[in-house]
């Protein structure tokens, strides 16, 4: 088990954002969380993350509680995420939104970096290099001086995964990877985390509303409403589970689970429905 | 019309609350060129020239130029009624700069008539003019001509400055000898200013369409000569400046010194800290009391004191920043602004006045001895500022390309992301508050030592918006725009005697006019041009619909 | 944090043992405490008018509007011409409560005016950039017009006219604090009423709550917040006045002080807290009357009233570093 929630409750004033959720997640699997709009997924990641802090309940990573440490401390402990909206220092180039993603990983003090002592000139080229083969990894070699702002918004969210990969994570969270993206770029990055799995023996926690993807790559799915896991399985199981079918049409739209979205807008609340 | 209207009508209330405040009077005296041109008239004009350029920028036909004629006719008119309120009107119990001699200033001692009207209203129409063509003017050619023409006034300002240092036939050629530049002097500073620019970008035209680019060994070739004779130019200033001067550059470069410090901290981890002063003082303080036999707690030399003074203020900086680093941004700017007051009040208080002198401040306090020798002349301590410069320069060049500076600029970009990419965010900014603390630290000790005492008025809050005021001219962020900075507003009103009157009134302009105009500064580094120019955008936008953009969703 | 809470405990340490020991020794008399009281109210009074302006714009548009203390200065000066002239056609004898009616109402119109000017030129062109923008721009508009009153007007000091009616007391209670003090609270009444029961203020309202819903809601932003600086400047106009009734002169950098005071005391009760402000200035003008003989006296510190400044200014750091929600909490829209 690499991540384990137990019992974990957020609320925010009279909103219970997650209401004592467990949730545990293998090592080397996909495991998506899905659920309507508003159902506390981004707030369990908040809270894994350390930017918020759970009012009751802990959260174990490798069977060592995390709960109450700081944000950069939960990260240099292996795990990244990126966000629902891209967060990326948009005002700097591609090479040092990485290289900043590597920062836990490149050690030298003040004064090497005051003296340029070769531990620095070492670091910094090793920094340099595993920068520019993460970005070949994720297809954006040669856009190294480019500034993070002016990339095309695919381009964005690889750089925003190159970014997060460079802390070498062992848990990997993705909050919602392929909004807005068209069918292609989702294709591509159902692939991508595919291979960020097997290639390189990560764990990812996806929070995902594309159905097709979710069905796709996931080896769980977990299904929050209001807070509360309302299922969990292999999505097969969770596709046939009324209690998800309602969850969804509950919410007033006329659709099933488990056809297949072409293009899930962002801020749709429920998969889309075609066909 | 209406847009011609408008601008006419902005740029009256501009020049009436120039008049007033009594910047128009001040300059009076200030020579410009021959005996003809004041520095006032030249301030007038340029409002009116700008005036003329707004109005004329963007429309593409005739009736552009005649919109700018009109505007600056308007001006003109405003400045006479002007002249005819003053002298009809006495509003000297209130506006104290509403005297006749500023309506002898405005009508060029014509007294307030109808041939002053017309002179007036002429000058007016014509500078609009000449100002509207000048937008017609393309890009380049444009700001070879605005350069060009501040160079020759800024030369002509500088007469009294330029005098000792230039060889006396060139003085006797260039200036005349009642104030300001000769007429031919005048021509020929003006003919330079535009030949020199015109030949290089011809020159730089030539060579690219020779070879494409410039090669990147002429280039580097290029920057070594350069580098090579700012060394040259400084090491050598106090031999050729005089006492005068050298007494500028020492108080430019402590202003340099802490500008480099609050670059640390402002411009590269983004926290705005507008109590900096509060570091400049306990450097300050620190070398008196660690030195003076006035307070007679200790009497070390210079060169022990220095280190001791520097790791004082550190440690102070570090003790300043835990409590504060957590807020937000605009909590820590007015959080530090009590700090810097805190620090004032105490040193003048009686309380602690048998420990740091009270309101008569310290006085005697050491002087750096190199062996033999005694540094306490100006042209002396230049040197050491220019040590000091050196070394932050060196140190702020170092950890900005460094994961260090990564750290801070992430953090200046987005504390959270920062925060999950494994960035500790309380050691990053107190490392930030502590290295700019130093700068300030040893900046204060410097000046402590170089003016020989130090009084609590010395080291108030306007001290700490100087700062401030001289990194957003220059460009937050870049260390070559702290230079520039420091040079315009700290260099300029020393050497302007009627300037200091008027120094702050120009810093505040300064600091809005830049925020809004040009946010990235005169000189600015790569990523926050990027970076403000964005917001700028967004900011004219929302401006503009009059909403904020939505914020983000999660953390 | 450790470090912080220390030193806080350390200050709150000196502070009781202080008291104690000025209460012990007996220095001053009841009647000269009740003085410090008396006077800590009508400053507080007029901390809190200025205070309301700064919560106001802080609630609307989250910024810090640095330059606030120099539109209070600019209603205070350009009243004191106008005090002159009433004084010396003997005006302000004859009809005092007339008088100080129309120069409350001349001052808040000049701060209001300038307010709404300084919202139009320096700070609409920045609105949605980054915080540190406007904020900077707003020391830079304080010290554009600090200095533009200087220049028009001179360095030195104007001694406003005294209000004979006004010289004497009630009570064993100075009659000009009496007056500043509910003229303070006479204008809070009016603010109240002013937000509650007009269409402006609600916009006003609406657009601090959320900004976006409310132009949704077909609201003028930009209206609703010229509308904020104008009623904050009136505010901050008539404090103008007070103060000068209490402290009798004017001076181009007298805006400094009450204005980071003022500002102090709106983070105390709780920034974007229009009744947090107005406690919050009650509370700091007491605190900064009688501190410096309560507190500092006990501990042996001579002439501790030069110290003032410094209490206010530790209040000010101190609220920001352990509760910078302030007193009645804050009360800031859905953003941030
Ligand atoms: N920082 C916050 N403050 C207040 N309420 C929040 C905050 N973050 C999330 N919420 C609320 O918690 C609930 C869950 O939100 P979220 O986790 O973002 O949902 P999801 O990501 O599943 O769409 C929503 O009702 C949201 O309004
Ligand atoms: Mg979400």
């Amino acid at each position: 088990m690499l991540l384990e929630a137990r019992k974990v409750t957020k609320r925010f004033g009279g909103v219970v954002a997650l209401s004592d959720l467990d949730l545990q997640v293998e090592e080397q699997t996909i495991h998506s969380i899905i659920g309507p709009n508003g159902a506390g997924k981004t707030t369990f990641f908040n809270c894994v993350t350390g930017f918020l802090v759970p009012d009751e309940g802990e959260i174990l990573l490798d069977s060592q509680p995390i709960t109450g440490l700081r944000p950069d401390q939960i990260a240099r402990l292996g795990i990244a995420r990126t966000y629902q909206t891209i967060r990326l220092f948009r005002f700097l180039t591609v090479l040092d939104n990485v290289l900043i993603g590597l920062h836990p990983h490149v050690h030298y003090g003040i004064l090497d970096a005051v003296i340029r002592s070769r531990r620095y000139h070492r670091s910094e080229r090793a920094a340099a290099r595993e920068a520019r083969e993460l970005l070949r990894y994720l297809g954006l070699a040669g856009k190294e001086f480019v500034v993070a702002n002016n990339l095309s918004y695919g381009d964005q969210r690889r750089l925003e995964i190159a970014r997060a990969l460079a802390l070498r994570p062992r848990l990997l969270l993705l909050d919602e990877p392929t909004a807005g993206m068209n069918p292609y770029e989702t294709g591509q990055m159902i692939t991508l985390i595919r291979r960020l799995r097997d290639e390189r023996g990560m764990t990812i926690l996806l929070i995902e509303h594309d159905m097709k993807v979710v069905m796709n790559i996931s080896d769980l799915v977990t299904v929050l409403d209001f807070g509360e896991k309302i299922a969990e399985g292999k999505p097969a199981e969770v596709q046939a589970n009324p209690l998800v079918i309602e969850a969804y049409l509950g919410r007033g739209a006329a659709s099933g689970l488990g056809t297949i979205a072409a293009q899930a807008p962002r801020d749709e609340s429920m998969p889309n429905a075609s066909s | 019309m209406r847009r011609a209207l408008t601008f006419g009508l902005i740029g009256s209330i501009v020049a009436w609350h120039l008049s007033l405040v009594g910047l128009v009077a001040a300059f009076a005296e200030r020579w410009l060129i021959g005996q003809s041109l004041t520095f006032s008239y030249v301030v007038l004009l340029a409002l009116i020239l700008l005036v003329g350029y707004l109005t004329a920028r963007r429309v593409s036909d005739w009736t552009g130029l005649a919109g700018a004629a009109l505007a600056g006719l308007v001006v003109g008119l405003a400045l006479w009624i002007l002249a005819l309120i003053v002298t009809e009107v006495n509003l000297r119990d209130a506006f104290v700069a509403a005297s006749p001699s500023l309506a002898q200033i405005l009508t060029f001692d014509r007294g307030v008539s109808v041939p002053s009207l017309a002179i007036l209203l002429l000058i007016g129409a014509a500078t609009g003019l000449i100002g509207g063509g000048i937008a017609w003017i393309p890009a380049t050619g444009r700001r070879i001509v605005i350069g060009a023409l501040s160079v020759t006034v800024l030369v002509g300002l500088l007469r009294d400055v330029l005098g000792p240092v230039l060889p006396p036939f060139l003085m006797r050629f260039l200036f005349s000898p009642g104030g300001g530049l000769s007429l031919p002097g005048a021509v020929i500073v003006l003919g330079l200013a535009i030949a020199i620019p015109v030949m290089r970008s011809g020159l730089r035209m030539q060579r690219v369409r020779q070879k494409g680019v410039l090669p990147a060994r002429v280039l580097r070739r290029r920057r070594l000569a350069l580098r090579a004779l700012g060394v040259v130019f400084f090491v050598s200033f106090p031999l050729w400046a005089k006492l005068f001067l050298s007494n500028v550059a020492d108080f430019v470069g402590l202003y340099i010194l802490m500008g480099l410090g609050l670059n640390l901290v402002l411009g590269f981890a983004g926290l705005l800290d507008l109590g900096y002063v509060a570091f400049f003082a306990i450097g300050a303080y620190s070398m008196a009391v660690l030195t003076s036999p006035e307070l007679g707690a200790f009497t070390l030399g210079f060169w022990t004191a220095l280190p001791i003074a520097v790791a004082i203020t550190v440690f102070s900086g570090i003790l300043i920043g835990l409590p504060v680093l957590r807020m937000r941004g605009d909590y820590l700017a007015i959080a530090t602004l009590g700090f810097g007051e805190i620090v004032r009040l105490l040193v003048l208080s009686d309380w602690l006045k048998p420990h740091l002198g009270g309101a008569q401040g310290v006085t005697r306090i050491a002087r750096p001895v190199l062996g033999p020798f005694v540094i306490d002349r100006p042209q002396e301590y230049y040197y050491l500022i220019l040590i000091g410069c050196g070394l932050g320069w060196f140190l702020s060049v170092r950890l900005r390309d460094s994961r260090i500076g990564r750290a801070w600029m992430a953090i200046r970009e987005d504390e959270d992301v920062a925060q999950a990419m494994g960035i500790n965010r309380v050691t990053a900014k107190l490392l930030a508050f502590a290295t700019g603390a130093s700068m300030g630290g040893l900046s204060g000790a410097l000046f402590a030592s170089l003016v020989n005492s130090v009084i609590p008025q010395s080291f108030s809050l306007l001290v700490s918006i100087n700062v401030v005021a001289l990194l957003v001219l220059g460009g937050i962020g870049s260390l070559p725009g702290v230079l520039v900075g420091a040079l315009a507003l700290v260099g300029l009103p020393e050497l302007l005697r009627e300037f200091q009157e008027y120094r702050l009134l120009v810093y505040g302009a300064v600091l809005i006019a830049m925020m809004i105009f040009r946010p990235a500064g005169l000189w600015p580094e790569e990523t926050r041009v990027r970076e403000l120019e964005e917001a700028a955008e967004e900011a004219r936008e929302t401006a503009r619909t009059g909403v904020v953009a939505a914020s983000q969703d999660g953390v | 944090m450790v470090i912080a809470w220390a030193i806080g405990s350390l200050l709150l340490l000196l502070v009781l043992v202080g008291s104690y020991r000025t209460l012990a020794a007996g220095h001053y008399t009841g009647g000269q405490w009740f003085d410090f009281v008396v006077f800590g109210l009508a400053q507080g009074g007029i901390y809190a008018l200025i205070a309301l302006g700064y919560t106001m714009v802080y609630g609307v548009l989250r910024m810090i509007n640095f330059a606030h203390g120099e539109v209070f200065m600019s209603g205070a000066f350009s009243a004191f011409f106008l005090a002159n002239a009433l004084a010396r056609r003997g005006f302000l004898a004859s009809n005092p409560v007339l008088s100080l009616l129309v120069l409350m109402a001349f001052a808040a119109l000049v701060s209001m005016t300038i307010a709404v000017i300084l919202e139009r030129v320096a700070y609409r062109p920045l609105r949605g950039a980054p915080r540190l923008v406007p904020l900077i721009t707003a020391v830079g508009a304080s010290f554009f017009l600090q200095y533009t009153f200087r220049g028009l007007f001179g360095s030195g000091v104007r001694v406003y006219p005294t209000v004979p009616l006004l010289e004497g007391a009630i009570f064993g209670i100075q009659t000009k604090l009496i007056v500043v003090f509910l003229g303070a609270l006479a204008t809070l009444g009016i603010l109240w009423a002013f937000l509650t029961f007009t269409r402006t203020g609600l916009a006003i309202r609406a657009v601090a709550e959320d900004m976006e819903a409310a132009a949704l809601m077909g609201v003028d932003v930009n209206r609703a917040i010229s509308s904020t600086f104008a009623v904050g400047g009136a505010m901050a106009g008539v404090a103008g006045v007070l103060y000068a009734l209490v402290f009798a002169q004017v001076q181009f950098f007298m805006g400094f002080l009450p204005g980071i005071k003022a500002f102090t005391s709106a983070v105390l009760g709780g920034i974007g807290n229009l009744p947090g402000a107005a406690l919050g200035g009650l509370v700091l003008g007491l605190v900064e009357s009688v501190g410096p003989s309560l507190f500092l006296d006990g501990l042996g510190i001579p002439a501790a009233h030069q110290l003032k400044d410094v209490i206010a200014f530790t209040i000010l750091v101190l609220i920001l570093i352990f509760r910078p929600t302030g007193i009645l909490g804050e009360r800031l829209g859905s953003r941030v």
